[in-house]
């Protein structure tokens, strides 16, 4: 499986460390709504289909990214930075040119 | 100021070693940069910095993604998004820079005692870096100067390409002797030389 970082290009899978679902929201932590809390902890899409994930390129530029992953073939069909700001340091073509 | 060690050492044997009969194809050598700095923007702080290099070491960083440049004596190239890597053959980079990165514009982290510096060249270089790293080292796709951050067995790796065939690698300390032996056992079968 290749993820295609915004900052590094195509990279092996072995280089990067799953964070988690993208999905779920996180609560304030100041909140005692407990089925909030509930639904943050324990409650997953588990999708047959694309599925919102947070990757980290731990072995890489350690950039947090937002992966659309189809959990049937593993195909990826979106990735981007989480942090919006990043966006100007992404991969440009005019870098590609020797 | 003290002599620094070189954790390589034991392991470093100048002279032609593996199957060398036919001619040497690669060159292997520790650089030994005097300084070897690592420098992070914050957010949006990002030209302010790339400002910072250039009146620092005089080098003007390009546009892009690991986008990097070396002029034999200082090398900088980006590793990560608003990250940087400046190498200097003499010492007191990271004190120059303490005084241009102000606070409000990044943080400079001094790595001259925790990076070793392993430079790969000869016409088997590409040939012998894709057996540690599955990124494309083609030129076309890695043009010179710049820099890739990756991994050879969970030792992380920052490769700066400084010739068409010439490659520096920045590796921890705590493993630079073992990926040296690796990267002599790698090159034994096209013949190298230890400088």
């Amino acid at each position: 499986m290749l993820i295609t970082c915004p900052y590094c290009g195509p990279r092996d899978v072995i280089e990067f460390t799953y964070q988690g679902d993208g999905n779920r929201e996180r609560p304030d932590p100041a909140s005692q709504n407990f089925e909030a809390w509930n639904a943050y902890v324990y409650d997953r899409l588990n999708p047959a289909g694309d599925h919102n994930e947070i990757w980290q390129h731990s072995g890489g530029c350690r950039a947090h990214l937002r992966v659309v992953r189809n959990t049937l073939t593993h195909e990826i069909s979106s990735v981007a930075f989480v942090r919006g700001d990043h966006g100007s340091a992404a991969r440009r073509k005019a870098e590609d040119k020797p | 100021m003290v002599e620094r060690q070189s954790p390589l050492e034991p392991e470093f044997h100048v002279g032609s070693h593996g199957n060398f009969e036919h001619g040497v194809e690669i060159l292997l050598t520790e650089t030994r940069p005097g300084s070897i700095v690592q420098l992070a923007a914050w957010p949006g702080e990002e030209k302010k910095l790339i400002a910072a290099i250039r009146t620092v070491t005089g080098l003007s960083l390009p546009d892009g993604a690991g986008g990097g440049l070396s002029d034999g004596v200082k090398s900088v190239f980006g590793f990560a998004p608003g990250k940087f890597t400046v190498a200097d053959e003499d010492e007191g980079l990271a004190a120059a820079f303490a005084k241009a990165v102000t606070p409000a514009i990044g943080t400079v982290t001094d790595l001259s005692h925790g990076r070793t510096a392993i430079r790969i060249a000869g016409p088997k270089a590409e040939w012998v870096l894709a057996k540690f790293f599955a990124i494309d080292f083609a030129l076309t796709a890695f043009p010179i100067g710049a820099g890739r951050s990756t991994t050879h067995h969970d030792v992380f790796a920052q490769i700066q390409r400084t010739g068409a065939d010439q490659f520096d690698i920045y590796v921890f300390r705590s493993f630079a002797r073992s990926f040296w032996k690796a990267l002599c056992h790698a090159s034994e079968e096209v013949g190298y030389e230890v400088q």
